[in-house]
């Protein structure tokens, strides 16, 4: 699948397309197929978000998975601040990080 | 909106601007343009028939032409020194600081903006070759 | 300590001012994000993996307690509870809002702090040795030629668009706590004739063609060195490649002309410019000098302490240096504890400092490139009150230059350039070493840790170095021996192939084991490798 991600542009928040407008959180981002660029540079133009790009990935029984060990850390938030993450309860986050 | 601002009083220069490289062999042309990569030093000789140099920007983030701007200056040059190209109002006061007087941009810029980029700073920490004295000699001249 | 009089806090104040109108504008839509970037950029705002980032400026490392308790309430109130301090002795925030933007720099200009010029490709925050003014080995204070030339440097009009960032530091002792000849102008203040000059050294850097900088000129002296430093830039801002963002370093420069070149070049654009008047008088830097003239140290006091705590004696050991005055110690708070995240500090420790600052140290603090904390007017009658206090709030790690005593950058745990993480690799390692008492053991060992080639963790200049590296997705380890940052200065060599997340720490305990068992009396980690050479210690890690 194809994931659009961006941030928003006021806050900053890491966020993910998820069809009818940004998600914080990575498991409603949706597939773009070949919308991505287009939908990221008109919602940059709205002055939404900043910075959007599309990334591979993959849809797993726990959602969207990005190819990339970087977006799935922007998903997650930092490995090494469990608590700062968007899955604070969770005790493996290393192992879905890699 | 403008696309020339001019500090100077005197008409701006009308004159065609030609490339560094044919002024040399050019003894009637009176303005010329420079690139980032040319070296301004070599129009030190003529600088007493130049009514106008350019110094052209052609992406705001190369910032040679200040340098150009300032050894103009540094020389001695009183003509028209105008910024063109890729000129943003946010390098307008540190364009002025190095010497230019007028600019051109490729984009035209908002007058109040303008206003308010050259009244910016009210004091400055260097001496360059406008005529602002530095904050270190205004401290020295009250003591 | 340096304060602002009414021209400084105006030119800061207006800086808030211009940037809140450029915020304003992004936000109204008037400035695309190409225009505005660079312009946030230059007041230290990047958008990094998760969020926009806030690098602070931390002039010559030094704080007062006051500009330390307003970091401490910017990480509560505008981010997540704690800051990051870094190799260039600033601190950044990892969740800012690019519409408090304006408003935290706003708090930061009331208490004389700022985040101008810390990104960008214009000359950077100037950094210093983090004991000036209280070591005994300097030849002169290297901190009112430090604030001269941050002044200078400050909206200089001809270098805000230089062909890459422009890092300046200054030392003023032989000893070389701040990696001077990594910077790509370093000075080093000497006397001559009971006159004070400085050495200029120009083309080091790091990243990604690692080089240290060969000195340009052998004594500059006050009455010539912004003209001088001008004329360095001048002729980077004229030739520096613009053609490729990794060749664009003036060390990259300096090393295509030669540095016999480069000094011609800049010795002729000198001659022109002393001509200017660019060089404010003696009074001014006088006039600077007089912010950091000594305190009014107590005299008489005694140097004896009771070491019958053999905890505190240990610290005491590690992180206490010596003061050129008797009855005072310099105090090294480490940002290691083991297993924690080098350099990180929470709201309450940043708070905590301040206030032991103020009671332990004249109010008075420093950053160091080693993302540690100094209190430099320590008296030693009140070590132990000190350390007690450290101790109760997770600040009172003994480690100071011991292997546990990581540098490492944010990495992929925040960073978007990253490669591979560096902060677990630390942990990791200070946990297996720490844990086996190694640590003790093996003494000063500096261990610098990069999660990409930018080399923002000084791999290059560790006696162990570690570089992240992306391999076909999957983050890996390259190992570097004999690097050093100090007036040693040398660059690091890899050792091989790379590691995956484990192997690196087994591959740094190995060759800590070799090191242990080939020695010889009095040598560091460094010296060991310097004499055996890699194979040795390659055949250790891969044989
Ligand atoms: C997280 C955001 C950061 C970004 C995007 C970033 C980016 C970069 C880049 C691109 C370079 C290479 C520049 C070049 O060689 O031309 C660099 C170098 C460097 N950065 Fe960072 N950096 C970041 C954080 C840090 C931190 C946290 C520190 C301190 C711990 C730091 C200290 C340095 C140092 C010391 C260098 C080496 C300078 C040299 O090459 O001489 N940076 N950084
Ligand atoms: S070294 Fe690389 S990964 Fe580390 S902070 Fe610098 S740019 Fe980011």
């Amino acid at each position: 699948m194809k994931i659009l991600t961006a941030n928003d542009l006021a806050t900053g928040d890491v966020v993910w397309w998820a069809g009818d407008g940004w998600s914080r959180l990575l498991v409603e981002a949706i597939d773009t197929g070949d919308k991505g660029e287009e939908i990221g540079k008109h919602e940059e133009i709205a002055r939404h978000v900043v910075a959007a790009y599309v990334v591979d990935g993959e849809m797993t029984a726990d959602g969207p998975r990005p190819a990339h060990i970087k977006e799935r850390i922007r998903g997650l938030g930092p490995t090494v601040r469990p608590d700062l993450t968007l899955k604070p309860e969770a005790s493996d986050l290393t192992q879905w990080v890699i | 909106m403008a696309d020339f601002i001019t500090l100077r009083s005197d008409e701006p220069a009308q004159e065609p601007v030609v490339t560094l490289e044919s002024f040399g062999d050019q003894s009637n042309a009176t303005a010329v343009r420079i690139e980032p990569g040319e070296d301004a030093r070599e129009l030190l000789p003529f600088l007493g028939r130049i009514a106008l140099v350019e110094v052209n920007f052609p992406a705001y983030t190369d910032g040679r032409g200040y340098s150009a701007a300032r050894i103009l200056r540094e020389a001695g040059y009183t003509g028209e020194l105008r910024a063109v190209g890729d000129v943003l109002v946010d390098q307008i006061s540190h364009m002025r600081r190095c010497g230019f007087d007028s600019f051109k941009p490729n984009a035209p810029l908002d007058d109040a903006d303008v206003e308010a980029a050259f009244a910016r700073w009210p004091d400055v920490y260097q001496k360059t070759v406008d005529d602002r004295r530095p904050i270190w000699a205004k401290r020295h001249e009250e003591a | 300590m340096y304060q602002y009089d009414t021209y400084d806090q105006a030119m800061v104040d207006a800086r808030v001012e211009e940037f809140r109108d450029q915020v304003k504008r992004r936000l109204e839509g008037k400035m695309t994000e190409e225009q505005f970037r660079p312009l946030r950029l230059m007041n230290g705002l990047y958008l990094q993996l998760h969020a926009y980032m806030l690098r602070v400026a931390v002039p010559y490392g030094t704080l007062s307690a006051r500009q330390m308790r307003m970091l401490g309430h910017i990480a509560r109130k505008y981010d997540k509870g704690y800051g990051h301090f870094t190799t260039r002795q600033n601190i950044q925030y990892n969740w800012i809002k690019l519409s408090d933007a304006p408003d935290i720099l706003a708090d930061l200009a009331s208490v004389e702090m700022h985040a101008i010029q810390t990104s960008g490709n214009c000359i950077r925050n100037i950094s210093a040795d983090q004991y000036a003014g209280v070591a005994a080995d300097e030849a002169a204070d290297p901190r009112p030629w430090a604030e001269l030339l941050r002044q200078w440097s400050s909206f200089h009009p001809e270098f805000t668009y230089l062909p890459r960032k422009f890092k300046i530091c200054v030392i003023a002792s032989p000893e070389d706590r701040a990696a001077m000849r990594l910077h790509d102008i370093g000075l080093e203040l000497v006397k001559k004739d009971g006159v004070v000059g400085a050495r200029v050294f120009v083309g080091g850097g790091m990243g990604r063609t690692p080089m240290v900088a060969p000195e340009v000129n052998p004594f500059v002296t006050e009455d010539e060195l912004i003209s001088y430093v001008e004329a360095c830039l001048r002729v980077y801002n004229r030739y520096g490649r613009r053609d490729n963002k990794y060749k664009a370093r003036i060390k990259i420069l300096v090393h295509e002309l030669g540095v016999e070149e480069y000094r011609r070049q800049v010795a002729e654009e000198f001659a022109h410019m002393k001509t200017l008047g660019l060089n404010p008088p003696r009074e001014e830097l006088a006039r600077i000098a007089e912010h950091f003239a000594d305190p009014a140290y107590e005299t008489g006091l005694s140097d004896d302490l009771d070491r019958s705590d053999p905890d505190f004696a240990l610290w005491v050991d590690r992180n206490v240096a010596q003061h050129k005055q008797a009855g005072y110690a310099i105090v090294n708070i480490s940002l290691k504890p083991i297993g924690g995240i080098p350099g990180d500090a929470s709201a309450e420790q940043i708070e905590l400092m301040a206030d032991l600052a103020e009671r332990y140290s004249l109010d008075e603090l420093r950053v160091t490139h080693a993302q540690n904390i100094v209190l430099p007017y320590v008296k030693k009658a009140e070590l132990y009150a000190l350390w007690q206090a450290l101790e109760a709030n997770g600040l009172g790690e003994p480690n100071l230059d011991l292997v546990t005593d990581i540098i490492a950058c944010p990495g992929l745990d925040y960073c978007s350039l990253a490669n591979a993480r560096s902060i677990p690799v630390a942990q990791k390692i200070a946990q297996r070493l720490a844990s086996n008492g190694k640590d003790a053991e093996i003494g000063e060992l500096k261990l610098k840790i990069s999660g990409c080639i930018n080399a923002c963790g000084h791999h290059h200049a560790g006696h162990i170095g570690i570089l992240g590296v992306d391999r076909k997705g999957t983050e890996n380890y390259q190992l570097l021996l004999g690097g050093s940052g100090a007036e040693d200065c040398s660059l690091g060599t890899i050792t091989g192939p790379g590691f995956d997340e484990n192997g690196i720490v087994d591959a740094v305990e190995k060759a800590t084991d070799l090191y242990l068992a080939q020695r010889t009396e009095g040598e560091r980690f460094l010296d060991t490798y310097r004499r055996l050479g890699m194979a040795p210690f390659k055949e250790a890690i891969y044989g």
